[in-house]
Formats: C-alpha cells, sequence, structure tokens
C-alpha cells in the first residue's frame, strides 16, 4: 500500500510517496529529514498534547499544560480523558506536574502557565 | 507624569523593546496593558512551537512570554494592567485610563508603539444571514477555550486556514467538538505546512480550497452554512452550493494591526502592510516614537517580532540618550516582482548596529525563485529559493558594511525566476 503524506521539516513541504508494506520506502524527499520522518509517522507517530486543566483558587480558571514528552498519536485521546478528570489549586508554576506518569507513556503532564492565589 | 520611555502594549513586542531599552542604560520605563496580565495574545496560545529561533528550543506561548514577564520583572521594569491608551499625541503626551488611576497623562521623552493586531471578524467579509450565535474570530474562541474555560460549540466549520483557525481546528477536536472542515478562499494555505499536517490531517479534518461561506443559517444559534466553489476571481459558482449543518463558524481570515492610535497621532502608515513606515531602528515617521511586532506588520513567528522588538527597545534608548545620527544619507527599501512588502523601509546606514534583518512576505506562491537585493544595477545578495509561499515570512539579513557601501536612494528587494 502506498501512502501520501506531507513533509513538515521545513517550509518546502515535500510531498511524500510512501510505499508501507514490508521494508518502508520513501519518495518525492527532496532531503534526509523527509525519509526519516515518514518512516517515523508510519511506525511510531508522535506527538505533543497541550490543553488545559481547571484551576481552583486561582487567579484565573484554567491552567495551560502539556505533555512533557512526545505520546503516541494513537493516544491522544484517552489522555485527554485522563487530564480532564482532574483539578489543581492554585498558586502553580511552570513545570509543576499535574499527572505523573499519564497512562504509562512515561510522559508527564506540567504546568506551562504561572497561576497566582487569588485575593 | 513623565517618562522617559513609555511602551504601548505588553506582549511579546512590549516586552521585548522594555527590556533592551533597560540594558541599554534607560531605567525610567514605564509598558501600559490593557489586559489583566503581561503577556499579550500569547497567554492563549497554549499549543507548542515557540522559541525554536530564540532560545532553541519548543516553548508553549504562556511559557515563552513568561521568560520575558520574568525579565521585567527582574530588571525592576515598571507596568501597569488593565490600562488603556486613550490619546498618544505628536508631541508624546498619552492620554491613559485605568480603575485604579482613572484618567491620567504621561509626557515621554520616546514611545515604542507594540499593540499588536487584531482579526478580521465577519462585518468584513459580508457574510449574508442573520446575527445568530455561534459565530467566532478564531482568535476569540481560543481565548474563551483556553483561557476562560467556556467550549465555544459542538459542530464547526472553519472559514480560513490561517495558523490560528488550523489550531483551533485541533483544539476543539480534542476537546470533544466534530470539525466538519476548513474551508479555504485562495487555492493555497496561508498557514503553516506543519499546522496543516498536525491539526488537519492528523484527525482527518478536510481543507476545501477555492471555497467560501456564502451565508449563515440559523437565527438564535446557527444552524449551518452554506459553501461554495469560487471562480479564479475569488466569486462564488452558481451552482456549486452546498449547506453543511453545524452550530459553530469560526473565521480565521487575517489579521490587521492595530494602528487607531498610530493613525490618530497622524504617523505614516504603510498601506501594504496597515503598520507605520518604520526606519533602521524601527522609528516610524515621528521622531522618538517607536514600533514592532505584528503592529508593524503581521508575523507568523513570534520569535522574529522578539528580534524586531529588540532592534525597537534599542532604537528607543539611542534617541532618549541623543546618540541617534540625524544626518540625511538615508536611502528607502522597496518590493518588485512578487515581493509584496520590505520592513524596514528607510535605512540610515551609520545609526545600524551590526546588520539589519529585513522581513518582507512574496504575493503568491513560487518556485524556483532567487530572492536578490539590488542597489541600482549592482546586485549585493542572492539566494536560491526552492519554494516560497505568502503564508511564510521571508528574512534577509545585510551588514552594516554592505549597507554603508549602497550608492542609490532605495533599495530593492525581487523575485527573479530561475531556469531549470
Amino acid at each position: 500500500m502506498i501512502k501520501n503524506m506531507t513533509c513538515i521539516n521545513c517550509p518546502l513541504g515535500c510531498q511524500l510517496e510512501v510505499e508501507v508494506d514490508g521494508e518502508i520506502k520513501v519518495s518525492g524527499n527532496k532531503c534526509k529529514r523527509g525519509e526519516e520522518y515518514a518512516k517515523n509517522e508510519i511506525t511510531n507517530p508522535l506527538r505533543i498534547i497541550t490543553t488545559t486543566v481547571k484551576v481552583e483558587g486561582g487567579d484565573r480558571p484554567l491552567l495551560s499544560v502539556k505533555t512533557d514528552k512526545e505520546i503516541p498519536k494513537s493516544k491522544i485521546f484517552d489522555i485527554m480523558k485522563e487530564i480532564n478528570k482532574v483539578k489543581t489549586k492554585a498558586p502553580v508554576e511552570i513545570g509543576d506536574i499535574v499527572i505523573e506518569n499519564v497512562l504509562g507513556t512515561g510522559a508527564n503532564i506540567v504546568a506551562t502557565s504561572k497561576i497566582q492565589r487569588a485575593d | 507624569m513623565n517618562k522617559d520611555l513609555v511602551i504601548i502594549g505588553g506582549g511579546p513586542a512590549g516586552l521585548a523593546a522594555a527590556i533592551e531599552a533597560k540594558k541599554n542604560g534607560i531605567d525610567d520605563i514605564l509598558i501600559l496593558e490593557r489586559d489583566k496580565r503581561l503577556g499579550g495574545i500569547l497567554q492563549q496560545c497554549i499549543h507548542n512551537g515557540f522559541g525554536l529561533h530564540v532560545f532553541k528550543e519548543q516553548l508553549t506561548g504562556p511559557e515563552y512570554a513568561q521568560r520575558f514577564i520574568d525579565e521585567v520583572e527582574k530588571l525592576g521594569i515598571e507596568y501597569k494592567l488593565e490600562s488603556m491608551v486613550l490619546h498618544l499625541g505628536e508631541d508624546k503626551k498619552i492620554i491613559v485610563l485605568n480603575p485604579k488611576d482613572g484618567l491620567f497623562e504621561i509626557q515621554a521623552k520616546a514611545v515604542v508603539l507594540a499593540m499588536g493586531c487584531r482579526e478580521r471578524t465577519r462585518g468584513a467579509l459580508n457574510i449574508p444571514g442573520n446575527r445568530p450565535a455561534g459565530v467566532f474570530t478564531a482568535g476569540a474562541a481560543q481565548r474563551f477555550v483556553n483561557m476562560e474555560g467556556y467550549m465555544v460549540g459542538k459542530k464547526v466549520v472553519i472559514l480560513g486556514s490561517g495558523d490560528i483557525g488550523l489550531i483551533m481546528a485541533r483544539r476543539m477536536t480534542i476537546e470533544g467538538a466534530e470539525v466538519k472542515m476548513v474551508v479555504e478562499l485562495m487555492p493555497y494555505s496561508t498557514g503553516l505546512k506543519r499546522n496543516i499536517v498536525q491539526c488537519l490531517e492528523d484527525f482527518d479534518i478536510p481543507l476545501l480550497f477555492n471555497h467560501t461561506v456564502t451565508k449563515i443559517h440559523g437565527k438564535e444559534r446557527v444552524e449551518g452554512v452554506t459553501i461554495a466553489k469560487v471562480d479564479d476571481k475569488r466569486q462564488p459558482i452558481e451552482g456549486t452550493e452546498l449547506f453543511v449543518e453545524c452550530d459553530t463558524l469560526l473565521l480565521s481570515v487575517g489579521l490587521i494591526p492595530e494602528n487607531e492610535l498610530t493613525r490618530e497621532t497622524k504617523i505614516e502608515i504603510n498601506p501594504v502592510t496597515n503598520g507605520a513606515y518604520v526606519n533602521e531602528l524601527m522609528e516610524t515617521s515621528i521622531e522618538g516614537i517607536f514600533a514592532c511586532g505584528n503592529v508593524v506588520h503581521v508575523h507568523d513567528l513570534v520569535d522574529f517580532v522578539t528580534q524586531e522588538s529588540f532592534l525597537a527597545g534599542y532604537g528607543a534608548a539611542k534617541y532618549i540618550k541623543g546618540e541617534k545620527s540625524n544626518s540625511a544619507n538615508k536611502f528607502k527599501t522597496k518590493g518588485l516582482n512578487g515581493i509584496r512588502y520590505v520592513v524596514p523601509n528607510i535605512i540610515h546606514p551609520e545609526n545600524v548596529k551590526d546588520a539589519v534583518n529585513f522581513y518582507m512576505r512574496v504575493s503568491d506562491v513560487y518556485h524556483n525563485v532567487n530572492l536578490i537585493v539590488k542597489d541600482g544595477d549592482k546586485v549585493l545578495y542572492k539566494l536560491r529559493k526552492n519554494h516560497v509561499s505568502p503564508g511564510e515570512m521571508e528574512n534577509v539579513k545585510l551588514s552594516k558594511e554592505i549597507l554603508q557601501k549602497v550608492e542609490g536612494d532605495e533599495l530593492v528587494f525581487e523575485l527573479e525566476e530561475v531556469a531549470i
């Protein structure tokens, strides 16, 4: 089977054709990074998730968070369910861990903004 | 109140300008911000990908902003929040309103304009239909979802494939909404490639080029939109209309520099960028009033805003200290043949620190071209480009040494076709 994808390593955006049966073969790429990108995308696509969690007693209602490393793309919605279950309490500093090792992925959900206590 | 330097806007542009002015010996600085906290629109841009050029790492918007906020605090730079500037005079007198001090006046020696930009709205497009709830600009929706904690809809159509629209397509999807499609008037996207892939293709959201929304249905709440194909004059083609059921329409149809104050001050505005004409120190047509960031021209990367704003802060410091040269030796910059605009617009070579980074946008998608810079017939710079697009800003750095050798009164930036 042949899969079409766009390489995102640079603005060029090469249109890649990737043969996915047996050994992965990439064509359409103008540089080596395209091949690497396509292989990763086929075998193990990874993404960072960024979202928010609710905060109690803070100077604003939401805390922005992210996974501190890339997680498998297929787990995005499962991880979102986990994130939507939690609430945090102010104050929060950037980098504070909100969920440790979410769904056993090895990634933590960490704060990406600073929340002070509401006066 | 008297201040050496007043910076209007506490987003990434204003913060960077303040930091650089302080580091260049100006202590009496005040930042005026109309929101409840510093950081500007970055606070609602919770996705990552910021800072690759400046910090060599991927940060989210709030993280990027916080680095500059921390630096402003560390340097002891004064700021006032919830402060709206109502008027800026040619004499650098500023009228401000806030809930704590009421209405007050500041006389500044120098001013940096860093008000950013605003989104084009439904009114700018004239889409027919009633005015039901459920029509938002993508940025307003972003603020509701990411900062205020309100979900804006369940079934969404997005008009325009600018970066904010693409990012909101992903954001709404992972928050549980169904994004039916992104409709783009042009035959290409103005968004970054990585956003098209990671925000649309990742979630199988269709992107329809050469299409637009011709009607909004619903009276109390959006019930759907009519979309249609457009011809090469961007006019809807009869018979191609299609009804799409949805409860929300997000508009991501372009940004306009926020220059209400600038216009009132009678600063010269470039009709192409809708931002002020600026010189090598980011100074506008009024001496001592500088401008930087999206208020000058809309950037796609905040990193470039930061670099440009450092320059404005440096320029303002130089002006306040009386170190700016006022010699008549200068030349203009101009974009031709595929280059829509160039910033900065006027160069006095002796005021340049080490080099000038010229920012520009092309007017269409081109393949295999040379980006060249010419002083009369003399080519000063030439770079082969495999691909350029209006969605990705180009930049060319020219050293002070090169700029001092310019003989003509105009530096021309253009694209030249390459025979393959």
